[in-house]
């Protein structure tokens, strides 16, 4: 039943997920910053002789210059091609030489690349990885080739499926202003025009080691990372000219809005609602940590508000969810699906989402729904520890999005502290329908199926 | 700096050693075989089960039995109704899941130390005392019904269904395991309740456990939740016969790009060929960026975001497949050059360099899989499904290192067949 929640597909290569990290130790964790302004994350797991090394950029989609929609994610792809010292490809091919995989993937706030290789090579990946962030060299033909395959990966992801159309014209219509109304795929009318002079201002500006964080996860001792990364990164010539990272930001949203998407391929017609919302801000995560527990609490699976009511009791829906992703560095938003059962129309089934928000405002939270949800949210800092490469993204993201280290070990507290009317606070908040987008997907008039 | 000539050098450098993988199998008081591994360093444990059979266990004209009752073992067990079932495992921050495939039916587990004993006594209610009421029957026979309703409607799923009929005929892996509206519709409770006493049996069970225990406390625990399960299930399906004509056959469907899966026939895990073939697929279209399909489908024309070729091993079939997407205009000369790269390879093979690629790319990869708890508990079963021996993980680079470059092109000509590579294409291609 994944198909019907709320596409990630913005998120290529990786599936970014807001697990939080250990909040009783951090002795694994090391950090340090190299003096052309590199920010450097260790996590030290010496169960297995194997490292990952992640480069994130702080430039996704959302930094893109008006009409060049998709060349950061365009770049991703054209930095596995020749730099001065590598041919095209050799990148890869010596990751794989060496038994390791490496790849990338780019949203609206970061681009990243990464290798999970034996810990013993290290070195020889941060010294390619090093080399592609200031020395690429593109051909037109790398130019013409490359963009046909983002054509037929736009193809792929969205074009094949109404579920994903839908979803870049919903979000184009939650942001008035702001580009995370732009697919990070982009739209193809300007996908197919993004040229070599596309690719290189935006390498120019905004690939640099002042604008950029490495994380190195694994088995590895922390000096001996420092001693890598000044070798390596630590002689590049930082970007003067990058400022504070500030984009455009949204109006006031005074007018709720509606839409209706029909397409023939949809089997399965549904509603979808989503809410412009706050998301985690440095020092400031409170707000951000009463919406992830919102989420959880109406629409994270069987036992949520949603599926009782709506699943369970009335049996109106086959499928309900609710989506808050507040890792994000501007405005976020809060997203709600529900799938009419058999005999419902989408009109009854918005109205019964009205109504049960409009319920559980008024009821309140129920204190042991709060209290499972927070044990879970304990127990998944034991599960982390245990996936290396996942607390790697972690610390990776929450960096990208201006979060501190600091930050991201405060966050499982700051969601542990969070109580019942801090939440009902946040719902009543977020739950305006000047700032909402509503949804209709279904097929085309008259389509019978 | 010249990358080529340091890999070259990493070639002879020791392969790291597979850190805390120390298997210790045994069998319980009880009788069951259990292969384990202890690691204290996390306070939790990884549990897989996995039954041999799955959804291939389907009686004749009860098409998605086994699906829809794998679907409600956790939906109500012993006293708990489904809701208080899920709400008991949730403030347990225990995980189960339950899942089923052609060849087997697994449930995943993961728990706590600090309350093992409170979630495995869980997790036994589901395995020996289901409740299949009605209400949650109906319930969750919408959401399949709900599941098959658009897997009608999506490119890849379409190209997936036609390709199995056309190859596995009325075999059980010919059709998708939720069955048809028709099939899941007419499924009774009685039937839900015989898929479940077939599919889930000790004769058939495998045992992966990983991470916070002793031998000592998992064998009297595991006697305990498995004791009770029958002794034996439903006898396994027959051997499957799949056909490959080496024809190009469009489903029309309208949408944008062609979703194409093609396959010839395979070679199982226990053949004598079968690591020459693994890496031989190494080069052709199971490594990465570097292998020849995707270079010249991807890197050198752009005719796609992705092609691949894999080994299928399932237990009543071996089968070769692949599959690529091209916008309409284009997927005829994809295909074209996936039929012309699959005969140059059947035709010359690879060259020493090539094969010497993907010899280190398998044997320095193989240690990347060992990543936690959960995955390791994974490779053990899956070992033990695909007979290997204990000493497997030790000896398996071994084994890789062993091929030479004779008998990969000799696999090369006798099993690689073009004539018998068969695509199914779904979309407008335009040209086939």
């Amino acid at each position: 039943m994944r198909r019907f929640g709320l596409s990630v597909s913005a998120v290529f290569g990786a599936l970014l997920t807001a697990l939080p990290v250990s909040a009783e130790k951090h002795d694994f964790v090391s950090t340090f910053t190299l003096d052309n302004g590199l920010d450097v994350v260790v996590l030290e797991d010496h169960r297995a002789p194997v490292v990952t090394q992640m480069l994130w950029y702080r430039a996704g989609s959302a930094d893109e210059w008006p009409g060049t929609s998709g060349v950061a994610h365009f770049l991703e792809h054209l930095l596995f091609k020749a730099t001065d010292k590598l041919a095209s490809g050799e990148l890869s091919a010596t990751v794989a030489r060496n038994g390791g995989r490496d790849n990338a993937f780019t949203s609206y706030d970061y681009t990243a690349y990464y290798q999970r290789v034996a810990a013993d090579r290290l070195e020889l990946m941060m010294r390619m990885e090093s080399d592609r962030m200031t020395n690429i060299r593109l051909t037109e033909e790398d130019i013409a080739t490359e963009r046909e395959v983002i054509i037929e990966e736009r193809n792929q992801r969205t074009e094949n499926s109404p579920g994903a159309l839908f979803n870049e014209q919903q979000r184009a219509a939650q942001y008035l202003n702001h580009r995370y109304g732009v697919p990070v795929i982009g739209w193809r009318h300007e996908m197919v025009t993004l040229d070599l002079d596309a690719a290189m201002a935006f390498y120019k500006r905004f690939y640099a080691p002042n604008n950029a964080i490495l994380v190195v996860a694994g088995d590895v001792e922390p000096d001996a990372v420092k001693a890598l990364a000044e070798q390596y990164y630590g002689v590049l010539e930082p970007n003067p000219e990058l400022g504070p990272r500030v984009r455009p930001s949204e109006p006031p949203q005074t007018a709720e809005r509606r839409m209706i998407f029909r397409d023939a391929r949809v089997a399965q017609p549904y509603v979808t609602r989503s809410y412009l919302a706050p998301e985690r801000d440095s020092g400031a995560q409170e707000t951000a940590a009463a919406l992830k527990l919102l989420s959880d609490l109406l629409g994270g699976g069987t036992t949520s508000y949603m599926a009782e009511e709506l699943q369970f009791k009335t049996q109106q829906a086959v499928y309900t969810s609710a989506y808050y992703n507040g890792s994000t560095l501007d405005d976020t938003s809060f997203s709600f699906v529900v799938v009419p059962a058999e005999g419902h129309s989408l009109e009854d089934a918005e109205a019964a989402l009205d109504k049960l928000l409009v319920d559980y405002i008024e009821r309140g939270v129920d204190q042991e729904a709060l209290d499972r949800i927070k044990m879970q949210l304990r127990a998944s800092q034991t599960y982390a520890r245990d996936d290396v490469s996942a607390l790697a993204n972690q610390y990776g993201q929450a960096l990208a999005i201006g979060l501190t280290v600091e930050d991201v070990q405060a966050w499982p507290d700051v969601l542990q502290a969070v109580t019942a009317d801090d939440i009902i606070a946040a719902a009543k908040a977020l739950i305006r329908p000047e700032s909402s987008v509503t949804g209709y997907i279904m097929p085309p008039k008259g389509d019978a199926s | 700096m010249r990358v080529f000539l340091l890999a070259a050098l990493t070639w002879l450098l020791a392969l790291p050693a597979l850190a805390g993988v120390d298997i210790n199998a045994f069998k319980t008081a009880g009788g069951l075989t259990v292969w384990h591994v202890e690691d204290r360093s996390i306070p939790f444990v990884a549990l897989e089960l996995r039954f041999r059979g799955g959804a291939s266990l389907d009686a004749e004209g009860k098409r998605g039995a086994t699906n829809l009752m794998t679907g409600l073992i956790e939906e109500g067990a012993g006293e708990l109704d489904s809701q208080a079932f899920a709400k008991a495992r949730d403030a347990l921050a225990a995980s189960f899941e339950f899942d089923v495939s052609d060849d087997t039916l697994t449930v995943s587990a993961r728990f706590l130390t600090e309350n093992r004993d409170e979630a495995l006594a869980l997790l036994r209610t589901a395995l020996v005392d289901p409740t299949f009421d009605e209400a949650s029957i109906e319930r969750v026979r919408r959401q399949v019904a709900s599941s098959i309703l658009s897997k009608e409607k999506d490119p890849s799923d379409i190209a997936s269904a036609s390709f199995r009929k056309r190859i596995y005929g009325d075999h059980p892996y010919g059709s998708d395991s939720s069955g048809t509206m028709e099939s899941l519709n007419a499924l009774t409770r009685d039937d839900l309740i015989a898929a479940f006493k077939g599919a889930i049996a000790r004769d058939r069970i495998y045992i992966g456990v990983v991470g916070d225990i002793s031998e000592a406390d998992l064998g009297p625990m595991l006697d305990n939740l498995l004791g009770e399960l029958p002794a034996t299930g439903a006898p396994m399906p027959d051997k499957a016969t799949p056909a490959f004509d080496g024809k190009t056959t469009v489903v029309p469907y309208a949408t944008p790009q062609s979703v194409a899966m093609f396959g010839q026939p395979g070679l199982p895990f226990d053949h004598p060929d079968y690591f020459a073939a693994y890496l031989l697929n190494v080069t052709l279209g199971g490594g990465g960026f570097e292998s020849r399909l995707m270079t010249e489908v991807r890197e050198k024309r752009g005719l796609t975001y992705g092609v691949y070729s894999y080994l299928v091993g399932k237990d009543g079939a071996d089968v070769w497949m692949g599959n690529v997407q091209s916008a309409n205009n284009r997927v005829a000369e994809a295909i074209a050059v996936v039929r012309s790269e699959w005969a140059r390879m059947a035709e010359s093979g690879v060259t020493a360099e090539e094969l010497q690629d993907a010899k280190t790319y398998l044997t320095g990869a193989y240690p990347l899989r060992f990543d936690g708890n959960g995955p390791i508990a994974n490779i053990l079963v899956g070992m033990q499904i695909q007979g290997m021996p204990l000493d497997y993980i030790a000896t398996r680079n071994d084994r890789v290192n062993a091929v030479t470059l004779e008998q990969v092109n000799r696999v090369a000509r006798e099993w690689l067949n073009p004539d018998l590579l068969s695509f199914t294409v779904v979309g407008q291609p335009e040209g086939l």
